[in-house]
């Protein structure tokens, strides 16, 4: 394997690792949260019975995203050394506040996790709440720091060099906005369906059980709304990308030849030789509209890039189909159930809906990954669009195979230790808390 | 500006020397503190260990933010002693985590206890290994040498691990003091007490050990040293100071103790920075890397230097508000 590659590949186990844990600490203390809010209202014990599991669990997830954070940025610099030496001081900024963020989170979860019967529970509750707004922010921090690298700002280029830096103007680049609301979202899609599909799996053997049905309910109400919101913020993804990185559209879509009008490619493989999509359903014009706003717009394909500089089609296109099939079906399970929880109660018991819902368990995480498939191979060549090669910017030192080899062994050990711990967890809920015992 | 990120840098750096020091000695303090010592240790720094971990993340922050030639430089020259390090910070934070939650205590606990305590030794070690590797000079930026020379040679030798080992035993040390003070049965606080002694004649011991190796590799470490009366001074109290700690082990006053302490490794790291100033990394031709020939453009200092200090000012209260709510309850119990 070549030294790019492993790096490469190094990056994205590390990241894609990361990502479940990052969703996970941003949307859990928010859940948490609420559920203990609705027990200071109403003092029923399911919900504390809920929010104590849920952080006993967050606890777990949330070490093991903060060292694989720190493993992170390390990394940065262990493996793409020329892109940290220019890229660091241009986007440091958003960085250091992530690390105030970071550090406010672990002080309010290490509080709100040990606190629970030493502190005012108003208190305890609001630690809580510090928690998930401190997430999020870090979330929205390192992501425009990404967003940074897809559409660079805040610098002159001078014959190689980095000049006039503005660190202000780089944080705020174009992209951060789009990317950053998308992402959050993603977190709460991913997350809420995640925990819903569990609970509805637990709830079909067991139909009656209060603690499990009111974990899917606060668990889907969050999904549901985020997971309605989720297409239209792709839309301003999407159109955004359309203007600053046509190339990735292009890939996303398997635009081979430029357009006007353009159909959306749903589906197909595409073939690299012959330029052209095959086995694909065509929606005519649907492809200028999404990305123009107009059905009779131009949208630029990859003919308009010379060869080198035309990102992975094969991976962006089949992850960008997997992304919006997920999200639309998510989108559609989340409309359904704000349409029973108005009008038909009594469906939410049913089987074959519960059974739908925890089939949807890994469907946002996949998601997730997904994306950032298309976000981060969409933008190859480049790793600071239009400035820096990904080749220029890797570790000269030979090698870098085993390092990846050796991370990924890594972090497959402890994806199934921690699939392990999580359901011996789930096993033993009933021992622990009143209302998970009742049918 | 700058001085004020180098000084904030010098904290965080002391900060996580001292609170991570502890964190990553408790684990190898562990191996010597029975079935017993394992749960109390467990206890007392299950609530802390993430946020004491933040400063290293702050220092790395600042340096490739503010001196990105150096962050640049070291994760290509000491490659490998750095990936060691993250595999050591993952092991050991996961399988801490996964023994203090797992619901079924039963055999996974021996393989989770395993890797704590080898990872809690190795990563002070390569922690060591790799400030060892910026002091002494073998990083040659010049030369396209061979593999060895480029990325082995220049860590892989007697200095960089005596330092790793130096570091070791000083965390170990500063574990066994905040030991004493978490225990409250007389009998155990024996054993900690005898534990601290032991590890402070080790860290003194790899002291020695340091300067001599500097000197056989022909680094001048002992002959800079004294060219800085801070650093003499600095290195005169510590020692000073060990016959006050040997009686505070006889009386044990908690608060004395984590002080006199604190304040020893707080003096071995200033002594350290006044004849490292302004160099952060040595090179074998004298084109050393410092704070002034790396430092970031204006702006970015600017900027940082605000993030950091919202960030101290939101952060100091929750850090003391932390530590209150869980030293405080432990006391009571
Ligand atoms: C639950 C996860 C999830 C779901 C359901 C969707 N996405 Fe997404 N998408 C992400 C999770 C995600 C992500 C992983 O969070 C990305 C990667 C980078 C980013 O900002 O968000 C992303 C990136 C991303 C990009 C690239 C943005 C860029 O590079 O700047 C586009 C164009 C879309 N998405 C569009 C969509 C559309 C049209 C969806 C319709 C349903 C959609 N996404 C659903
Ligand atoms: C956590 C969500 C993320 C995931 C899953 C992810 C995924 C990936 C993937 C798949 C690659 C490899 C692309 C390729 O080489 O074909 C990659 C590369 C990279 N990513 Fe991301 N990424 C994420 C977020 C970020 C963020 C927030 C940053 C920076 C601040 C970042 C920085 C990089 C860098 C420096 C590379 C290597 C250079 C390159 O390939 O362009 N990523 N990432
Ligand atoms: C889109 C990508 C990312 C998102 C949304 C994200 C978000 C988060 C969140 C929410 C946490 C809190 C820990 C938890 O809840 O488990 C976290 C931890 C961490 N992340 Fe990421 N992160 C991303 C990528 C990165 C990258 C690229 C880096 C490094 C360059 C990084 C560095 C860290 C560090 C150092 C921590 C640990 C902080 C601590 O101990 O409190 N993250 N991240």
């Amino acid at each position: 394997m070549d030294d790019l590659l492993a790096a490469r590949l190094q990056m994205a186990v590390s990241l894609g690792f990361h990502i479940v844990f990052a969703c996970i600490g941003m949307t859990m203390p928010v859940l948490m949260a609420f559920s203990e809010w609705k027990w200071l209202r109403t003092q029923k014990q399911e919900y504390l019975d809920l929010a104590k599991a849920w952080s006993k669990g967050v606890a777990i997830f949330f070490a093991v995203g903060a060292v694989s954070g720190t493993v992170l940025s390390f990394e940065l610099g262990l493996l793409f050394p020329g892109f940290m030496q220019h890229a660091g001081p241009i986007i440091g900024m958003p960085f250091s506040w992530e690390g105030t963020a970071f550090f406010v989170e672990a002080i309010a979860l290490g509080v709100f996790l040990y606190g629970w019967n030493r502190l005012n529970r108003w208190v305890h509750w609001a630690s809580g709440i510090v928690v998930g707004i401190s997430g999020v922010l870090s979330g929205i921090f390192v992501v425009s720091a990404n967003a940074w690298m897809n559409s660079p700002a805040g610098f002159d280029y001078q014959n190689g060099a980095y000049t006039n830096i503005d660190p202000v103007a780089a944080m705020f680049n174009d992209a951060w906005f789009s990317q950053a609301l998308h992402m959050t979202l993603a977190a709460f899609v991913a997350t809420s369906f995640a925990v819903a599909g569990v609970h509805a799996f637990l709830l079909i053997k067991n139909r009656n059980n209060t603690f499990h049905r009111t974990a899917v309910k606060i668990a889907l109400s969050f999904g549901a709304v985020s997971a309605l919101l989720q297409p239209i913020s792709g839309d301003i993804s999407a159109k955004d990308i359309a203007q600053r990185q046509p190339a990735k559209l292009a890939a996303a879509e398997a635009l081979y030849k430029t357009s006007q009008p353009a159909d959306l490619v749903i589906g197909g493989i595409p073939n690299d030789k012959e330029e052209r999509v095959q086995h694909a359903i065509h929606i005519p014009r649907l492809l200028s509209f999404l990305a123009h706003g107009d059905f009779n717009a131009e949208v630029t394909g990859l003919d308009k890039f010379p060869k080198e500089e035309r990102p992975p089609v094969f991976i962006t296109h089949i992850a960008f189909q997997v992304m919006v099939g997920l999200g639309v079906l998510m989108a559609l399970a989340g409309l359904l159930f704000l349409v029973f929880s108005a009008w038909w109660k009594k469906i939410l018991s049913k089987k074959w809906w519960l059974t739908c819902i925890a089939w949807l368990t890994p469907a946002g995480f996949i998601a997730v990954e997904a994306g950032w498939t298309v976000t981060e191979v969409g933008r190859q060549p480049w790793i600071i669009y239009g400035f820096m090669k990904t080749s220029d910017a890797v570790s000269p030192m030979p090698g870098l195979q085993f390092s990846f080899y050796i991370i990924s062994a890594v972090y497959i050990l402890l994806t199934v230790i921690l699939i392990w711990l999580m359901w011996r967890q789930i096993a033993t809920v009933t021992n622990f808390y009143p209302s998970a015992r009742t049918d | 500006m700058l001085l004020s990120i180098i000084i904030i840098l010098g904290i965080a750096f002391i900060l996580y020397a001292i609170l991570g020091g502890a964190d990553y000695g408790a684990g190898i303090v562990e191996i010597f503190a029975g079935k017993k010592g394992e749960h109390t240790i467990t206890k007392a720094i299950a609530p802390v260990w993430e946020a004491n971990h933040v400063w290293l993340i702050l220092a790395i922050v600042i340096l490739f933010a503010g001196f990105p030639l150096i962050f640049s430089t070291i994760s290509t020259v000491l490659h490998i002693p750095l990936m060691i390090v993250l595999l050591g910070i993952v092991l050991r934070g996961s399988s801490f985590t996964f023994r203090h939650y797992d619901v079924g205590q039963n055999g996974s606990r021996k393989y989770y206890t395993l890797f704590f305590r080898i990872s809690s030794f190795i990563t002070p070690v390569f922690l060591g290994v790799t400030l060892g590797a910026m002091i002494l000079g073998e990083i040659d930026l010049s030369a396209s040498g061979t593999f060895y020379e480029q990325y082995l040679r220049p860590w892989l030798n007697i200095f960089c691990f005596t330092m790793g080992l130096f570091c070791a035993a000083l965390f170990a040390y500063i574990a066994a003091v905040f030991m004493i003070g978490e225990v409250p049965s007389v009998g155990e606080r024996k054993r900690y007490i005898q534990l601290a002694r032991l590890f402070l004649f080790a860290t003194t011991i790899l002291g020695i050990l340091v300067f001599v190796a500097a000197e056989w590799h022909g680094h001048p470490l002992f002959r800079e040293f004294f060219a800085s009366t801070f650093s003499v001074i600095a290195l005169g109290m510590v020692l000073l100071l060990v016959p006050v700690l040997l009686r505070l082990f006889r009386q044990p006053n908690i608060l004395y103790l984590r002080a006199v302490a604190g304040l020893q490794v707080l003096l071995i790291l200033l002594g350290w920075y006044a004849i490292q100033f302004p160099i952060l990394v040595y090179e074998k031709h004298g084109n050393h890397l410092t704070f002034y020939n790396t430092q970031a453009p204006a702006a970015t200092q600017l900027q940082m230097l605000i993030a950091l200090f919202v960030g101290l000012l939101l952060i100091v209260p929750a850090f003391y508000y932390l530590f209150k709510v869980f030293k405080g309850a432990q006391e009571e119990q």
